[in-house]
C-alpha cells in the first residue's frame, strides 16, 4: 500500500497526487511511467511520472478522469492510499547535454513534460514549454513549469490565457522565429502528438513523444502494448514509452487503444450508477 | 488383507461439459481411502528409480510407504524437506516424464498415481492445519530472492529453512509468478498457491511486491547498500514470442502470456468484478501445442468461447504439453488442427481479426532437436475464421534484466550464464535458476534449479562466514 501525502484537484477532472514510494523516488528518472492499482480488484494503469522528490521519498502522479479506474483514482484522498504502485518503468528520457530543447503538453500531458524539463534544467540545458488547454482554467501547474523551464507559453483555444491557438500553431512560430530548435518532446492526446509530429518533420528536427497503449504488468512479460515503429513491433513499457514521433504507426495505436470500448463504457456506466446511488443514500442519510 | 488393484486409482474429475464453463478446478482430488489404496500399489523397489526421475529428489517410496499407513502428517513432513510447494507441484508437474514415468509398476500396469498422492497429503494439510516447521539457528546473513515464482519460492523456502535471512522480490502485486499469472484457477486454485506461499511468510520468509528487479532496485543495491551477502535470480522467461506475420498486431490478437494474465493475475473472467476486461470470441484460435497453449485454450472455453482450435505446425506425436492437459482439453471440446501453419492474419475491416491464414504442413527430415522439421504443402492455402488468435509459441529473454544489470554473462539467446549444479552465475555471491536460465521449462525443473541454488548459496555464506570467523 502505497499512501498518499497530499493531492491538489488542479481541474474539475485532472488530480495530482504525491504519493510515498521511497525506492521509486529514488531510482525514477524524467520520463518513465508507474504502475497504479487503485483497489485489490483493481486494473493496472500505466501512468507518467510527473515529479520525484529522492529526499523525502515521493512520486507525483496526475490522473486525468476518462474512465472508471481513473475516476476511482481521482476519488481518493490525502491519508488514503493506493493499493499497488510499481516502477520506475520504461526508459528514461535521454536528456541533451547541450542546445535547445521545446516540451510540448497538451492538456494533462503538461504534467508529464515537467519531470523532463526539470531534468534538462539539472543539465543547465535550454528549454522552452508550450502547454495547450482549451480554456485558461484548465492550464495546470503554470507555477511549476514556469519555474522549470526558461520559457513557458501557454496557448488556449479561447485565448483566455496567452497565445490564441493549437499548441502546433505556437511551435511552428517558435521552430521559424529563428532561435535554433534541436529537439522535441511532445506530450498529450494521441491527435496532438500527431500534429506535432506532422509540424516538425518537414523542418527535419527530433522529436519524441510519449505513448500510452494498454499495458498489464508493464515490464515486457505480456505484450498488449506492443506499437509499430518503423516497420517493427517495439514493446512501449521496456523500449519507450517515448519513440521517434515520425516512425510511429498512429492508426495502429489508436486502433489497439480501442480494443475494450464496451467494457471501458460498461464500467463507467456501473461506477456511476454505484456513484449516483451512494450520493443519493448519503443525501438521504443527512435529510432532517 | 485389502485387494490391491492393478490400475491406477482414478482421479475424480468434474464432467467435462460442465467444468468447461467454469473456473472451478477440474480434478477434485483423492480422499484417504483412495490415497490409501494407491499406495499400496507402490512395489516399494530396492531401486527406487520414481525417486531419481524427480528434479527435487523427493524419496518418494518412503512418503507413499506413510501414506499407505495412514501417516499423512509425516509423509508430508518428509516431502515438505525437499518441495515448499507439494500442493503445486502434485498438480502442475508432468509426473509422466518424472517421476512416474519411472515407476516400475508402471512397465505392466500404469505407474503408482504419484503425482496424486502428493496433491492429497498438501490438500490434507490444508483440511487439517499444518505442523510447525523447524527452523536452524539464525545464520545472521541476509539472502535476497529475485522473483517469486517456483524457483525463487522454493530457494526462499529451503534458505529460510537453513536459518537465514530471506526476502523475496516480486514486481507484480502478488506473489506465485507464472503460477500465478499463467497457470489458471481450474488446475491450480490461488487459495492453494496462497496456502503454500503463507506457509512461507509465516515460517519467517519477507515477501516484498511491486519491486521490479533492475527498475526500482538494482544488483549493485541489494548488494552493496542493503546487506544482501547472496541474490538468487529467478525472474523467469520474459518477452512473449510473436511470428512478425502480417496483421500480427490486429484487435483481438494476443500473446498467451497476456491472454492468461488477464484472466489468471487480474481476474479477467470475473469482469466486471474485477476492472480488466478480455476478450474470448465465439471463435479462437491458439497457436503452438504446449502446455501455455493447452491453458489458453482452456481458458477460452471456460471465458465464453464456442470454437476453440489448437493450430500447431507439427503433428500430435511432437507436441510438448503434458498429457493430462492434452486429454482434459480434448474433453472440454478444445479441437486440434495439426499440421498447419498460420502465414497472414485477415483484418475484418474494422482492425480486428477474422480469419487466419494457414498453410499446411508435412514433416519432413528431423532438426537440430531430432523433431521432424514441418515443411509446407504447395498450394495448401485456407482461412480459418477467428474472433481472437492466441499465440503461444514461446518466450525469448527479457532484455531488462541485461540493460539494468550488467557484469552477468548471458548467452547467446540471452538468457543467463549459471552453472547447472549450483546456479553459480559469472557474479560471485549471484546465483539464477529457472527459465531465466534454462529458456521455458517446467514448474518443477525450476523448482529443482531453486533447490541446488539454496544449497551452492548456503555453501557460500558458510564459507563466508568461516572466514569472517578466523579474521
Amino acid at each position: 500500500m502505497f499512501e498518499i501525502l497530499h493531492t491538489r484537484q488542479l481541474t474539475p477532472v485532472t488530480k495530482l497526487f504525491e504519493v510515498a514510494a521511497p525506492l521509486v523516488a529514488k531510482a525514477g528518472r524524467p520520463g518513465q511511467f508507474v504502475i497504479l492499482r487503485v483497489h485489490g480488484h483493481g486494473e493496472r494503469i500505466p501512468v507518467t511520472i510527473t515529479d520525484l522528490d529522492p529526499q523525502a521519498g515521493t512520486v507525483t502522479v496526475v490522473i486525468q478522469e476518462v474512465g472508471a479506474t481513473s475516476k476511482m483514482a481521482n476519488a481518493l484522498a490525502e491519508g488514503e492510499r493506493f493499493h499497488d504502485l510499481a516502477g520506475p518503468l520504461g526508459e528514461p528520457a535521454p536528456l541533451r547535454e547541450k542546445g535547445h530543447v521545446v516540451c510540448v503538453g497538451g492538456g494533462f500531458g503538461a504534467a508529464a513534460i515537467l519531470s523532463i524539463l526539470k531534468g534538462l534544467k539539472a543539465k543547465a540545458t535550454h528549454s522552452s514549454a508550450i502547454v495547450g488547454a482549451r480554456t485558461a482554467e484548465l492550464v495546470i501547474l503554470e507555477d511549476r513549469l514556469r519555474d522549470a523551464a526558461d520559457a513557458l507559453h501557454i496557448c488556449t483555444d479561447d485565448g483566455s490565457a496567452g497565445f490564441k491557438g493549437l499548441v502546433t500553431a505556437k511551435l511552428e512560430e517558435l521552430i521559424t522565429s529563428g532561435e535554433p530548435v534541436d529537439e522535441i518532446v511532445a506530450i498529450g492526446p494521441m491527435v496532438m502528438m500527431r500534429a506535432v509530429a506532422a509540424t516538425t518533420a518537414p523542418h527535419g528536427i527530433a522529436t519524441l513523444v510519449s505513448l500510452d497503449p494498454i499495458m498489464i504488468d508493464g515490464t515486457g512479460m505480456c505484450g498488449a502494448c506492443r506499437v509499430t515503429v518503423d516497420g517493427r513491433t517495439q514493446f512501449a513499457c521496456i523500449d519507450g514509452p517515448l519513440f521517434d514521433a515520425t516512425k510511429i504507426d498512429f492508426d495502429e495505436l489508436v486502433r489497439r487503444n480501442k480494443t475494450y470500448r464496451d467494457e471501458e463504457e460498461a464500467a463507467l456506466h456501473r461506477y456511476e450508477q454505484a456513484h449516483c446511488r451512494a450520493e443519493e443514500a448519503a443525501a438521504a442519510a443527512t435529510r432532517p | 488383507m485389502p485387494v490391491i488393484s492393478p490400475s491406477k486409482t482414478p482421479m475424480p474429475v468434474a464432467d467435462a461439459k460442465e467444468r468447461a464453463k467454469t473456473f472451478r478446478e477440474v480434478n477434485f482430488g483423492y480422499d484417504p481411502r483412495r490415497a490409501m489404496q494407491e499406495a499400496d500399489r507402490c512395489l516399494r523397489c530396492q531401486d527406487p528409480t520414481c525417486q531419481t526421475g524427480c528434479p527435487v529428489n523427493v524419496p518418494i517410496r518412503e512418503v507413499i510407504h506413510l501414506t499407505s499407513q495412514r501417516r499423512f502428517d509425516d509423509a508430508l513432513a518428509l516431502i515438505k524437506r525437499f518441495n515448499s510447494l507439494p500442493g503445486v507441484c502434485g498438480r502442475v508437474c508432468p509426473q509422466e516424464n518424472q517421476c512416474e514415468g519411472r515407476c516400475h509398476v508402471g512397465d505392466r500396469f500404469g505407474p503408482v498415481g504419484i503425482g496424486y498422492i502428493e496433491r492429497f497429503l498438501a490438500d490434507w494439510e490444508r483440511l487439517h492445519g499444518s505442523q510447525p516447521v523447524e527452523k536452524a539457528e539464525p545464520k545472521g546473513q541476509k539472502v535476497a530472492i529475485v522473483g517469486s515464482g517456483p524457483s525463487g519460492l522454493t530457494a526462499a523456502g529451503d534458505l529460510n529453512h537453513m536459518g537465514y535471512d530471506v526476502t523475496v522480490f516480486e514486481a507484480l502485486h502478488d506473489a506465485g509468478g507464472v503460477l500465478r499469472y499463467g497457470i489458471p484457477e481450474f488446475r491450480l486454485p490461488k487459495d492453494v498457491l496462497d496456502d503454500e506461499i503463507n506457509a512461507l511468510v509465516r515460517a519467517g520468509v519477507d515477501i516484498q511486491c511491486n519491486v521490479v528487479f533492475g527498475k526500482t532496485l538494482t544488483l549493485d543495491q541489494l548488494m552493496d547498500e542493503m546487506g544482501y551477502e547472496a541474490v538468487f535470480i529467478g525472474t523467469g522467461a520474459g518477452l512473449p514470442r510473436f511470428m512478425n506475420l502480417p496483421g500480427e498486431n490486429l484487435n483481438g490478437i494476443y500473446s498467451s502470456n497476456e491472454f492468461l494474465t488477464r484472466i489468471n493475475l487480474m481476474g479477467a473472467y470475473r469482469f466486471p468484478d474485477y476492472d480488466t476486461p478480455v476478450k474470448s470470441g465465439r471463435r479462437v484460435a491458439v497457436i503452438g501445442a504446449g502446455n501455455t497453449a493447452m491453458d489458453a485454450a482452456r481458458c477460452a472455453m471456460r471465458a465464453g468461447s464456442e470454437e476453440v482450435t489448437v493450430v500447431y505446425r507439427r503433428s500430435e506425436a511432437e507436441m510438448t504439453a503434458r498429457v493430462e492437459e492434452y486429454e482434459h482439453a480434448i474433453e472440454e471440446g478444445v479441437q486440434f488442427k495439426w499440421l498447419n501453419n498460420p502465414i497472414e492474419f485477415i483484418d475484418d475491416g474494422n482492425g480486428w481479426v477474422s480469419g487466419m491464414r494457414c498453410q499446411r504442413m508435412e514433416l519432413g527430415e528431423p532438426d537440430e532437436d531430432g523433431r521432424r522439421r514441418p515443411v509446407p504443402v504447395p498450394d495448401s492455402e485456407f482461412v480459418l475464421d477467428v474472433n481472437n488468435v492466441i499465440v503461444s509459441i514461446g518466450t525469448s529473454p527479457n532484455p531488462l534484466l541485461s540493460r539494468t544489470t550488467p557484469g552477468l554473462d548471458t548467452t547467446k539467446w540471452g538468457g543467463l550464464v549459471a552453472e547447472d549444479d549450483t546456479g553459480q552465475t559469472s557474479r560471485e555471491g549471484v546465483f539464477a535458476g529457472g527459465d531465466i536460465v534454462t529458456g521455458s521449462a517446467t514448474v518443477i525443473l525450476a523448482a529443482g534449479a531453486g533447490k541446488r541454488a539454496a544449497s551452492a548459496i548456503d555453501t557460500y555464506l558458510s564459507q563466508k562466514r568461516g572466514e569472517a570467523a578466523e579474521a
